[in-house]
């Protein structure tokens, strides 16, 4: 539509804030890149000048859970990697959103074992499952496509602060 | 003389009694020792001044179910001077099984051991360290034996509760 034209036409543009707040969300996902195995290689090429997830708004990859949005969980997670794969997701700012990435983190994949959790959403909320052993580079950014359609529609009201009771159980 | 003849014919004069079987599958030379024997016997290959196994590449066990002797012990060693990998293995009786640890010998086969312990459930007996290293503490398993279903023990395995 051409936001430039709009505002050297009248200089002021009317929607609601639900709508503002949500369009800045969405073309700003930063990612907490939970690369554990190898899934992360192809997280790692979707990065790249080839695919380029900067045009999505995502190119800021953080090593810190505070100023994530979105985690991506890319690799086998085990039962003792569980654990700490919770608390990041802890320490992230609400609101958040999580991709599974590749069919170890679906359903535990190849891995029907003992030691790997045969899929992570017995302990986390997972917002885009994406198959592919692992998932090429376009599969992601599709369902990073998926969950900036998902934060679109959501308004502030979605997102009330959490009761203490709550905050207390995820600190465990 | 080609080191394994070398190996063969050292090991024969000063370990000929405790020697069970010996066995050379594919140029793969292995010597089973009597369990009680294998810290003096690696102390040997180590110390020799013509074999000098310097290192312990690996240490692993067998889990044979329905034998007697229901665990080996398999352990690799490696002399640079012969550039020779050399493999021995050791026979265990006792229930639970028991071996004494190689480690003072070799400093490597001690996490290696911890390994062993941890999958298999095989106690080394004065190891510095016998703690578990894959698998978390409280785990009760030893999850590489024959009787541990390969989807583990649910329940066995804590998870953190659901975030909502
Ligand atoms: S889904 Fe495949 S590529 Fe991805 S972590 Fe599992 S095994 Fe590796």
């Amino acid at each position: 539509m051409g936001l430039e034209a709009k505002l050297t036409q009248d200089g002021f543009i009317t929607t609601t804030i639900d709508a503002v707040v949500a369009w800045a969300r969405k073309s700003s996902v930063w990612p907490m890149p939970m690369g554990i195995s190898c899934c992360a290689i192809e997280m790692i090429a979707a990065a790249d000048p080839k695919y380029d997830i900067a045009r999505f708004g995502s190119e800021v990859m953080r090593f810190t859970p505070r100023q994530c949005d979105l985690m991506i969980v890319a690799g086998t997670v085990t039962y003792k990697m569980a654990q700490v794969v919770r608390r990041i997701y802890d320490q992230m700012p609400d609101p958040k959103w999580v991709i599974a990435m590749g069919a170890c983190t679906s359903t535990g994949g190849m891995y029907r074992s003992y030691s790997v959790v045969q899929g992570i959403d017995q302990f986390l909320p997972v917002d885009v499952y994406t198959a592919g052993c692992p998932p090429r580079p376009e599969n992601l950014l599709n369902a990073l496509m998926t969950i900036q359609e998902k934060i679109g529609k959501t308004r502030s009201r979605d997102f009330q602060n959490r009761s203490l009771k709550e905050l207390e159980l995820s600190q465990n | 003389m080609n080191p394994k003849e070398l190996i063969t014919e050292k090991v024969k004069e000063k370990f000929s009694p405790f020697i069970e079987e010996t066995s050379d599958f594919r140029d793969d030379l292995c010597f089973t020792v009597k369990s009680e024997q294998i810290v003096p016997f690696a102390k040997f290959l180590k110390e020799d001044a013509d074999l000098q196994f310097l290192m312990c590449k690996d240490v692993t066990a067998v889990d044979w179910a329905t034998r007697k002797k229901r665990f080996t012990v398999v352990y690799h060693a490696h002399s640079f001077k012969l550039n020779f990998t050399l493999r021995i293995k050791a026979n265990l009786e006792s229930d639970p099984p028991s071996i004494e640890t190689v480690s003072s010998v070799w400093r490597s086969a001690e996490w290696y051991e911890r390994e062993t312990w941890d999958m298999y459930g095989i106690k080394f007996l004065n190891h510095p360290d016998l703690r578990r290293i894959y698998m978390p503490e409280g785990f009760e398993y030893h999850p590489l034996r024959k009787e541990f279903p390969v989807l583990g023990i649910p329940g066995s395995l804590p998870l953190p509760h659901k975030a909502e």
